[in-house]
This record gives structure tokens, sequence and C-alpha cells, in this order.
């Protein structure tokens, strides 16, 4: 798994290419964290990621609360229609803001 | 401040370990590492043996007891991980996503081989699943063929309890007002006609929510989720070739664990994906007001009897979670080959344990319990007049709210519908309600009388308990669907490859005049008729109706009364029945609504008969084609009753069945002088005509008689 990191106008867009596992989600949520900030706006670019595991949905659950509690903003783009799937069937998905792209993730960041 | 038990004590190749904690059993999360805690009171030696996901041999073997080296100085030293007979340690360090976990076994006793009785089974060649394991490997994805070879074939996973529940918690509806639906979690969606995603899941229970509103049943009973081997037992069918499966599941292989090829999210074989999945679908079923209940399977297990495989129990602690005969060979109350030693404390405690767990971390509102009379008796068998398990669990603090609901009967020949050890809290399935309907709708006369007892709740069985200790149904999973109840004399068991031996042979079932499918349209009316009569006793009968899945649109199992062993058609519900047959979802579902609105059908307490409301009526009263003269001679074959209550809308509901092959003229009780009847089933009429929407009934024109057609029912609002 790999994370990049770009600044954008309107919000952090970070990258993620792997899978999103017990070994991975928790070094990925580390990092990202460190970019939650007071009305921080984070945009994570999915489509690198195949496969995202119970762990992985529990550290994207975590990111969002804490962009929240941060008065912040948090949203997934580009995921799969299967870890969409996953995310609605477990539940998750009730409580993370999912966008079909990065232009609509932005939109929502900025409202 | 940080606690001092986050650092292991002792090391076991690369592995850090500490003592664990006795409590609770299974394999638990603590800080830093999983307890992994598992009792045997007559082993002498367990080792802990990983997996990693899916590998072959075990990443390693982990013994209870032995040399172990001192995780801060590396010296070696001894060690013992066990408390009492309660072996338990905490590992460090585990990606919990990534191992599978088992046990081995080891006692001083004589081994005994397979198909010979004998009391201790240990063997050291077995690995052993986890009786707490809150996730079990092996059979994620449903019909996968499973690798014979593998030498661990059904393994404990570790799972998060941490779900967000939000603000849900067990809806507890009072159980006098739900309509039950049972089915099959599979069978509900697994047909093609659905038209959901993920088929035969519980995330596609979800998807049908709309359906079940619509249908207005409050409750769904789902066959048995607990981890099962859908290829237990599996063979081919001799003359067909087709491969027969465990598909209703009634035998256990883990009481904590969810099944996972229920779950569109087994193929990732993440346990806790599964248990997510379990816990959004019952969250969403309460949002929309819907309740739970398993149905649970606490008799016996998968391990079948001598020769049935070692799978967990019996390699763990034989005689304590089996009952044994003198000989050592098992008991057979359960008519599958073994009988859980439900009343021994150990096994008692477990039960109790598992029930609290799904209730508490599952939100779970209920549990049948199938062949429940078994719970009530001692380790030899014999029936005990106040059973311990029967009473804590009725007196349990985290199933306080729970219900609580017995198949009042075993294999082994004890009866106890009206009789079960209730201590206040347990409802019973009416064994007695489906026979006398059964035999009533078929025509049989002299049935009147029994007729009057069960719509009014039983009170010959249950008065003192309530009329919601009677779970009335006419069909269930086990025995004809409704409307094979009225296609078929005979069951039709061949596709079982039991030579038709197998399933009940009382079915009081009357084909209405042809054995199976007909074009006849005079006998296709009839058994619409047929139903819908059925549907308009159960759904204004005093007591809890149920009704099985597919029952509303006329699922038929073609003449089979014992489907355990298909994942066809046989057993998976046709939606475009909901089309072809909607003159009885209409039904169904404006039955439905009539009951939930009118409290009086739903009455907790059984009818007084006399005057409880001052309008000079009795609280309920029974009447033949004569008001006020009920029929209960031996060629009787109609019974009318009136509901009286003081508590509108209610007022009056008068409802009568006529099982005769010819109309009655009914003389119909005279109302009081402002108030009319109104007509709101007649099954007699064609559809749309057969049944109208609550509060538009049509004023009966006639007020004094009203004649019913052959085999019809009418019902009757008095406002």
């Amino acid at each position: 798994m790999e994370l990049t990191t770009k600044t954008l106008d309107l919000a952090t867009l970070v990258t993620i290419m792997g899978d999103l596992d017990g070994s991975s989600a928790p070094r990925a949520l580390d990092e990202i964290l460190l970019m939650v900030k007071p009305e921080c706006r984070i945009a994570l670019e999915m489509t690198g990621v195949g496969y995202m595991s119970s762990i992985g949905l529990r550290a994207m659950l975590s990111l969002q609360r804490q962009t929240a509690s941060a008065n912040g903003r948090f949203v997934l783009v580009g995921v799969s229609q299967e870890i969409q799937d996953t995310m609605a069937m477990t539940g998750f998905g009730d409580f993370i803001k999912i966008c079909q792209t990065l232009d609509e993730g932005l939109a929502f960041l900025s409202r | 401040m940080e606690r001092i038990d986050i650092y292991a004590t002792h090391q076991f190749k690369t592995f850090k370990l500490r003592p664990g904690r006795p409590y609770p059993f299974g394999a638990n999360h603590v800080h830093g590492g999983v307890n992994f805690s598992i009792f045997s009171s007559h082993a002498s030696f367990c080792t802990l043996v990983l997996f990693e996901k899916g590998k072959d041999v075990p990443l390693v073997e982990i013994p209870f007891r032995g040399m172990f080296l001192d995780a801060q100085t590396g010296e070696p030293f001894w060690g013992d991980f066990r408390i009492g007979n309660v072996f338990c340690m905490t590992v460090f360090d585990i990606d919990i996503e990534n191992i599978e976990y088992g046990y081995r076994f080891d006692g001083v006793y004589q081994h005994v081989a397979k198909g010979e009785p004998g009391f201790n089974r240990f063997s050291f060649d077995n690995i052993l699943l986890d009786p707490y394991a809150r996730s079990v490997a092996g059979r994620e994805v449903w019909g996968t063929p499973p690798d014979w070879n593998n030498i661990f074939p059904h393994r404990g996973r570790l799972v998060m309890d941490d779900f967000d529940w939000q603000e849900d918690r067990p809806l507890e509806n009072k159980l006098e007002d739900l309509v039950i639906y049972e089915m099959h979690v599979r069978g509900f969606t697994a047909h093609p006609s659905s038209g959901v995603k993920y088929r035969g899941t519980f995330s596609a229970i979800r998807e049908k929510i709309p359906y079940l509103k619509d249908l207005g049943v409050n409750c769904i009973e789902l066959l048995p989720i607990y981890e099962f081997d859908e290829f237990d037992g599996s063979r081919i069918h001799p003359e067909t070739g087709e491969r027969l499966l465990n598909y209703w599941g009634y035998s256990t292989i883990n009481f904590f664990s969810p099944k996972a090829g229920f779950a569109a999210t087994g193929k990732s074989k993440d346990g806790t994906m599964v248990v997510d999945e379990l816990k959004t679908t019952v969250k969403t079923l309460h949002q929309n007001g819907i309740e739970v209940i398993l149905d649970v399977v606490f008799n016996h297990t998968a391990e079948g009897n001598e020769f049935g495989p070692t799978i967990s129990f019996r390699g763990i602690d034989n005689v304590t979670y089996y009952m044994l005969t003198p000989e050592g060979y098992y008991y057979n109350f359960s008519g599958t080959g073994n009988t859980l030693n439900c009343n021994n404390p150990i096994v008692r405690n477990m039960v109790i344990d598992c029930l609290r767990y799904w209730a508490s971390e599952y939100h779970i509102d209920g549990f049948r319990f199938d062949l429940a009379a078994i719970l009530g008796r001692d380790q030899s068998g014999a029936p005990l007049s106040n059973p311990p398990l029967l009473e804590s669990l009725a007196y349990d603090p985290v199933l306080a709210k729970c219900k609580l609901i017995a198949e009042a009967w075993d294999a082994g020949g004890l009866y106890q519908v009206g009789s079960f050890p209730a201590y206040g809290r347990w409802a019973e399935w009416n064994g007695k309600y489906r026979d006398t309907l059964r035999r009533f709708i078929k025509s049989e006369g002299g049935i009147a009388a029994e007729l009057s007892k069960r719509v009014a709740g039983s009170p010959d069985l249950y008065r003192g308990r309530g009329t919601s200790a009677s779970i009335n149904f006419i069909s269930c999973h086990d025995g004809f669907t409704l409307m094979d109840m009225v296609s078929y004399n005979e069951k039709h068991n061949y596709a079982n490859g039991e030579n038709n031996q197998d399933g009940a042979n009382d079915n009081n079932s009357w084909n209405c005049g042809w054995e199976g499918p007909t074009d006849d349209q005079g006998i296709n009316e009839l058994r619409h008729r047929q139903v819908k009569n059925a549907a308009a006793l159960l759904l204004t009968s005093e007591g809890v109706p149920m009704i099985l899945m597919g029952d509303e649109v006329g699922r038929t199992q073609q003449g089979n009364n014992n489907t355990y062993c298909h994942d066809n058609e046989l057993n998976w519900m046709d939606w475009e029945l909901t089309q072809k047959n909607a003159d009885l979802f209409r039904f169904f579902k404006s039955c439905v609504k009539f009951r939930q609105a009118h409290p009086v059908l739903r009455r907790a307490d059984h009818f007084q008969y006399y005057d409880t409301s001052g309008w000079g009526y009795p609280d309920i009263s029974f009447h033949g084609t004569r008001a006020w003269y009920p029929d209960w001679s031996e060629n009787s074959r109609v019974l009318a009753f009136l509901l009286c209550s003081k508590q509108a809308p209610d007022d009056f509901i008068y409802v009568a069945a006529n099982s005769h092959w010819d109309g009655l003229w009914m003389e119909l009780p005279q109302l009081p002088a402002d108030k009319h009847w109104h007509v709101f089933v007649n099954t007699s009429m064609q559809s749309p005509y057969d049944v109208w929407e609550v509060g538009s009934e049509p004023l009966l024109e006639e007020q004094s008689h009203f004649f019913m057609g052959p085999r019809s029912s009418i019902i009757l609002v008095g406002r």
C-alpha cells in the first residue's frame, strides 16, 4: 500500500494504491491522521484500492470521525463498486460520504 | 495510566505470551493481543493451534503447559496457563484478520476408536473448533465443495465487536402484537426472480424489507443461522444425480458464529465483515419496525453419533457436552445421532452465554428453540419437573425482554404442548392449533368445539399464561406449505432420495379433488379459497400468528413435506408468484392490517366468556347457523364467533367459517340498534371482492342473515 499526497486549492488529495487490510490500514490511518487539522478538507482517491478489509473499513470510519470532530470534511472518491457494496452491506456506507468522481468530491468538500 | 498487563511475560518461539484470563471464554481482544480461553473438565493437556488464513499447516502450536522463555530475559522457565479446568493464555501482536485458530486436547484415557462407544474421545490428532468461536472459516461461500483433505476444516476466526448500532436496540414489541414470518435466509432470495444483487444472503433480506412491510409482518423468524455445514450428510440422489445438501441447517457446528455462507461478504474470508453484515441487516430491520427471532438448535450438534465427525465438542469434553448411555453410546432424543447435555451446568452456562451474546451483540429480539422438550431432560434423559436451563433462561437478566418460544416436543416422544415449563416467560409453537385448523379446513366433522378453543388462544392449554403463549401456525418449514396442504393428500418426497419414507404421514391435508397441479379452474379456485379460509382464521385467532415464507403467494414444494435437503426451487421463494397469485397476497396483507387495526384480536389475556364490556354481550360467544347456538355435534362443519369489546374501533367482530361442501345460511347475532354489520371478508367472492380495505367495509344489505358459500369464511365488523 502506498500513499501520495497533493495539496489542492480546496482540499488535500490523498491517493491510495493497494489493498487496505489489517496490516496496511493502520499505517494509512496514522499517516492521514497527521493531515487532520481544524476545518480540514480531505479527499481520498481510492481508484487504486482493490480490496478493503473490515479493519480497512474501520480505518475509514475512524478517519471520518476524527475529521468531523475537527470540524473538517472527508470524502472517498473513485471507490470500486464492489467496495461500495461491501460498505453498504456492513453499514459503513451510512457513515462515510462517497462521491463517484474527484470533482464531485471536491464540490462536496467545498459546501 | 498505562496498564501493566500489556507486556508479555513468556515467549514461545517468536510469540509473546502471558497467562490468560479464564473469562470470558473464547478468543477475545485485550490490549495488544488476544486472550484465548477454553474449558475442558477431563483433558490433561491442550495446545493452541494458530494458522495463517487458509494455510494447510499450522503457523505455530503453543502449549498451555511446558517450557517457555522469559519474555524479558530470554531465560527458560516453566509455565502453566490453566486456572481450574480452563486453559487460558494471551498471545500478543496477532494479525487478527489473518489468523485462524483451534485447539488440540489430550487426556489420560484409553483411546476410543470411531464407531465404538466411549466416554472421553481425546485424540491429539484432531484440531478442534472452539465452541465459543465468534466466527468460523471453512464454508464461507454457500455450496462451494469443501476440501475433504483439510486437516482442520472448520476454523475459529477472530472478530471485532465494535459495531456502531447508533440508537438501535431490540424493539421489545409485545409478543401478542407480532405477526411472525418464518423464513430461510437463503430461500427467501435465492431464486433468480428475487431481483436482488446478492441472492440468498443476509443483505438481500434488507432489499426485501419493502415487501415484508407491505405484507405487514413485524417479525421475521430465521431458520438456523448458526454456523452449519451444508455439506453435512451431503449425498447424490440415487436417481436424479442431484447433490442434496443440509439446506435447512438444523445441525449446528458452532453456536456463537453466524453462517458465513449466508453473508454476501462471506467470500471476503473476513469474519468481522460477516458479523458486520448480519448486524447491519438486523439494524435495518429494526429501523423498519421488524423484529428478528432466531430458530436455535441446542438439542444436538453436527457431530452425530459414534460414527460422526470430530469437529469440536466431542474432542474437547465428550462426557460434558453430550448425553451418554451407561455404555457410552450417544442418547438420540433429537433423532439426529446425539443429544446435547443441556442440563449439565457447564453446557447450561454455554447456552446462556450464547443467547446473551446474540441478544446483546446482535440485538436479536427472541429465540425459537428447536425440539425444546429436550432442554427439559436430565443428564440421563428423564424429563425434569423444574429444568434448570429453562428456568435460568426465563429469569436471565440479559434475556429478560427476549421472546422465548419452545417447539415443545422432541424426537424421543416427549410432547409438552400446553405443559412446557413456562415460568411465566415461555411461549410454544402450538402444534394442536395447526392440527385442529387443518382438520377443520379439510372438512373433517366434529372439530367445531376444539376449533372454538384454538381461535380463542387455546385457553385449555394456556389459561394463566396469556394468549401469547400460543404461537399459532397452520404451516411451517416442517411439512406442507399452505398451498400444498390444499393440493395434496399425500406427501411426495421422492426428491429426497429416501424412497418417500421420510417426512410425516399425518398431514391433515386435502387436495381439493386432484393430487397436485391441475388446469381445472374450479379446483384451483377452491384451493385459493381454502388458503384464504386458513389465513382468515389464522389472523383472527387470539395468540401470535406465524406465516410460513411464501404462503402469502401460494408457494408450493410440489407436495414434498420434508425439504430439508434441497437448495433449489422446491425451497426458494418464487417472486413471480407475487404476480401470479396476487389475490392471495392481497388477502393476507389485508387480514394482517385488519389484525393490527383491531386490538381485540391481539388480547394479552384470555376471554372471560361473559359480558366484560357492558354492551350486553359476552367478550366472546360462539354461534352456528343459528345465532347463539353453536353446533358442537360430530357432523358439524361450521363455527362462528363474535368478539365484543368496549374498546373502539373493535366493538363487534363476527367471524364465521364453513368447511361444509354446501353453502349455509347463517343467522347473524343482532347488534345494538345503532350498529350495523359490514363485510370485511367473504372468501366465496372472487378477488377483489373477497376482502375490503380496513375502515371501508361495505354495509351488509341483509343484517339478520348471511349466505355462506361452500367452504368459505366471512368476517364482519359491527359499527
